[in-house]
């Protein structure tokens, strides 16, 4: 059989070509091109939260307005900003660093992806068609229930709802592509670390989303079909249970990937092996189970009972162990290594130590004694955006300039990046660290503006100019991405000595990823084919690299006969449009659901569009050549 | 360390079965928790009557016999998947029409059930009771229906010989989420039917 490999494995071009893409590293481009707008989106939102505060009496905003872009702002940054962030480097790196040519369901990523595009599109669409969501992201009934706001709500279940099907399937794809298609000898305890957190990551997401999908259908059905749920007879505790069932795991899923970047970065920066790597990747999965058996902690102040509440405040206070863990490994890997300063590892250390102090807040918040106060103050506020913020967002930073020379083959600029982490640092706690004391001072969370008198307005002014320094600060990092696309110092295949597998092929990768499937044998497998270890201990590079061939390979394969007649001959999958017909399909049907019953009859119009999707997509070839085997 | 052999696995990348298993046993995974959390909501309301019809109007001889037709069912899904293996396509068509035949009769059961609950007064909107029972019920029969969707359309592609091992809908993935379906079927009987505390 011949391939013609220039045809199946040339970088296709056009608007056509990402849109029909199942590449896992355009999906996962997309997926951070998408994220980066929608945070631009939520962090404008929550800059006219911020100005509205900005006074006693605020008048930027009226209560509706301010109701609507706090539960927009936390609905899109969790779920349309730091989740799908998350994908995005799942998406690139899962399959570099098990050493595979694509994940598992090339097709199903696809989908994925042009699922989670088109519920964005809906949720932030509900601004003008009569109304966004506005009963906290965390959607409580009544208030999630009442009727006389004709779809609001109605946005907030069916478009969380399209959110977490498309990461069931991205999930349930991450944890098939690990399982099933690791390079030879790439052993689970030898899978770079974060992809061991992409893996934890989404068996959390496959066990948790179901519950909240529940709920969401729950609510949906009490708006809309008269049910009982939590309104009528129904209790609305249950959803109060069922939303911090998922909501719970949610945050570990948020926190993760960021944990397995910085377990990425700091190794590199520090040239040395990551310290416990078995500790790290086991405290990891211990997180994820204790994630599952400690959800009510949100809700201590709804009346469980003492018996309920020591026991979910005393696991609560046991989940900070193997995060602790995490953090003396972090601080072990640097400890006597050495260490350079570059952006990556700056912005890993602000994550590290900014984590810290919303970790230790959220001890506090597991006391339950004391949870009572702090309970819906802005306390909370301070803590969440400290370990969501300050360790989420500085985690993925740190992972967007560790990782950009792979993407464009070039760095990001260093003048402007230490702009973009000198301000986003001091503006950061500029915003939030004032949060603790107005929250202690008795501020609540959700109230769209506070009396003269309390002395919270000097706070609350501190809280607001941060919060544009945070912005600015972004605007530099934006100016950065784009600038240095095309302008960027050249940045070559390896260029922080780096030690797992995505660095051993040239930057950008080819369509390929590998010409040759890696044979594995060690942790770090890439950092060992570069330096032997001398009587004592210290790395000594070594003459001849045998990554180097791959490496300096940067011409991008595709054009040498030595790819062919491999162990396995190339079968990229081909482009589908199907996927996003498919995915386009579900939104119409979703649009439908929001405004029936007038919309029944969009809802069957887009489920016949899905169907055709779906139909076509399982009909074709997988390859091209698929049909002449 | 160097003279350690890395444990080389054998990986034919033109072999997708087990993924494409892996996939389907992780889905079902998450299908458990969303059975798990309807089934709990629905224990959470099941005396939550609303002076409406209560437990009492379940019809158990009934349900015993639609309950014995779906489980037979996974007994023709176990002859067609031994059909399919052997390559025996008349065999495995003939099964797949079985099971889906077998399915079809329960959903009409349901059908019939629920009419039955409506006339005596039980509909979504009477109390706590009906909203969880119907919508458990409800979602395990519209996962029958999309199996029975999957079985007739293997059927089709069979008699056009396009049942791939390897690509599309295969009679194992699909006899997979049709014993699943069966198994949440039998802890719902035993639950929301049998359990009459």
């Amino acid at each position: 059989m011949v391939l013609d490999t220039n045809k199946d494995l040339a970088e296709p071009k056009g608007i056509w070509s990402w849109i029909t893409t199942v590449d896992h590293k355009r999906i996962g481009l997309m997926y951070g091109v998408t994220a980066l707008v929608a945070f631009f989106v939520a962090g404008l939102e929550a800059l006219l939260i911020r100005l509205q505060l900005t006074t006693a009496n605020g008048t930027v905003l009226s209560a509706d307005a301010y109701n609507q872009l706090f539960t927009m702002h936390g609905l899109t940054m969790l779920l349309v900003v730091v989740m799908p962030v998350g994908a995005a480097f799942m998406n690139y790196f899962i399959p570099l660093h098990i050493g595979a040519r694509d994940v598992a369901f090339p097709r199903a990523n696809a989908f994925s992806y042009w699922l989670f595009l088109f519920s964005t599109i809906m949720l932030l669409s509900s601004f003008v068609l009569g109304g966004a969501p506005d009963g906290g992201w965390f959607g409580y009934a009544p208030l999630s229930t009442q009727l006389d706001e004709f779809v609001r709500m109605d946005y907030y279940a069916i478009g969380a709802q399209l959110l977490g099907i498309a990461s069931i399937m991205a999930s349930a794809n991450f944890i098939a592509t690990v399982f099933t298609m690791r390079a030879p000898g790439m052993t689970l305890m030898r899978i770079p670390v974060f992809t061991w957190m992409a893996v934890v990551v989404s068996f959390l997401l496959i066990f948790s989303l179901p519950i909240f999908g529940v709920g969401l259908f729950q609510m949906f059905f009490d708006r809309n079909f008269g049910t009982q749920f939590f309104g009528g007879g129904g209790d609305p505790l249950l959803w109060q249970h069922l939303f911090w069932l998922f909501g719970h795991p949610e945050v570990y899923v948020l926190i993760l990937p960021a944990m397995g970047i910085v377990s990425e970065v700091f190794p590199t920066f520090s040239r040395k092996p990551l310290f416990g790597y078995p500790f790290v990747v086991f405290s990891g999965i211990a997180i994820g189970f204790m994630g599952f058996g400690v959800w009510a902690h949100h809700m201590y102040t709804a009346g469980l009972g003492p018996v309920a509440e020591a026991g979910f405040g005393v696991a609560t206070m046991m989940i900070a162990v193997p995060t602790g863990v995490k953090i003396f490994n972090w601080i072990g890997t640097m400890w006597g290594g050495k260490v350079s300063f570059e952006l990556p590892m700056m912005f890993a250390i602000g994550f590290v130590s900014l984590f810290v102090i919303g970790g230790l807040s959220g001890v506090l918040h597991s006391v339950v004694p004391s949870d009572y106060q702090q309970h819906d103050s802005y306390f909370v506020v301070a803590h969440f955006h400290y370990v969501l913020f300050g360790g989420g967002v500085f985690g993925y930073v740190a992972g967007a300039y560790y990782w950009y020379p792979k993407w464009t083959g070039r760095f990001l600029d260093q003048k402007l990046g230490q702009w973009h982490f000198w301000l986003m640092l001091i503006g950061f706690n500029l915003t939030f660290a004032p949060m603790h004391i107005l929250g202690l001072n008795g501020m609540a969370r959700r109230t769209y503006r506070y009396p003269e008198g309390l002395g919270w307005e000097f706070w609350n002014q501190v809280a607001t100019f941060g919060s544009f320094l945070i912005g600015i600060s972004f605007l530099f990092f934006a100016w950065n991405l784009i600038k240095s696309r095309k302008n960027g110092r050249i940045a070559g295949s390896d260029p922080w000595d780096g030690r797992t597998l995505e660095w051993s092929i040239p930057s950008p990768p080819p369509v390929h990823n590998f010409d040759e499937i890696p044979v594995v044998e060690h942790v770090d497998d890439f950092w060992h084919r570069k330096y032997a270890t001398d009587e004592d201990g210290r790395a000594v590079r070594m003459p001849e690299v045998s990554g180097g061939t791959l490496a300096a390979d940067t011409t991008t394969g595709g054009d040498g006969e030595e790819n062919q007649g491999s162990s396995d001959d190339m079968h990229m999958p081909s482009p589908s449009y199907y996927p996003v017909v498919a995915a386009f399909g579900v939104m119409v049907t979703g649009y439908g659901l929001i405004y029936i019953p007038g919309g029944w009859v969009a809802a069957g119009v887009g489920l016949v569009i899905t169907l055709w999707g779906f139909f076509g997509w399982s009909l074709e070839p997988v390859t091209r050549d698929a049909d002449h085997e | 360390m160097s003279s350690q052999v890395a444990p080389v696995e054998a990986h034919d990348h033109h072999d997708i079965r087990p993924i494409r298993k892996a996939a389907m046993w992780v889905f079902l995974g998450s299908e458990c928790m969303f059975f798990g959390s309807m089934i709990a909501t629905f224990l959470l309301y099941r005396n939550d009557t609303a002076d409406g019809p209560g437990s009492e109007i379940f019809d158990i001889p009934f349900t015993s016999a639609s309950s014995f037709v779906l489980l037979m069912s996974s007994l023709t899904m176990v002859l067609a998947h031994n059909s399919f293996e052997k390559r025996d396509g008349r065999g495995t068509r003939i099964w797949l029409a079985a099971t889906a035949l077998l399915g079809i009769t329960f959903l009409a059961g349901q059908i019939y059930e629920f009419t039955e609950f409506v006339h005596k007064g039980l509909t979504l909107s009477t109390s706590p009771f009906g909203s969880s029972f119907f919508m458990l019920t409800g979602f395990h029969g519209a996962h029958v229906a999309l199996g029975v969707v999957m079985l007739l359309a293997m059927v089709f592609l069979s008699l056009d010989g396009r049942l791939h091992e390897e690509r599309g809908l295969n009679v194992e993935l699909v006899g997979l989420y049709w014993h699943f379906v069966d198994i949440v079927w039998i802890v719902i009987f035993t639950v929301v039917y049998l359990l009459q505390v």
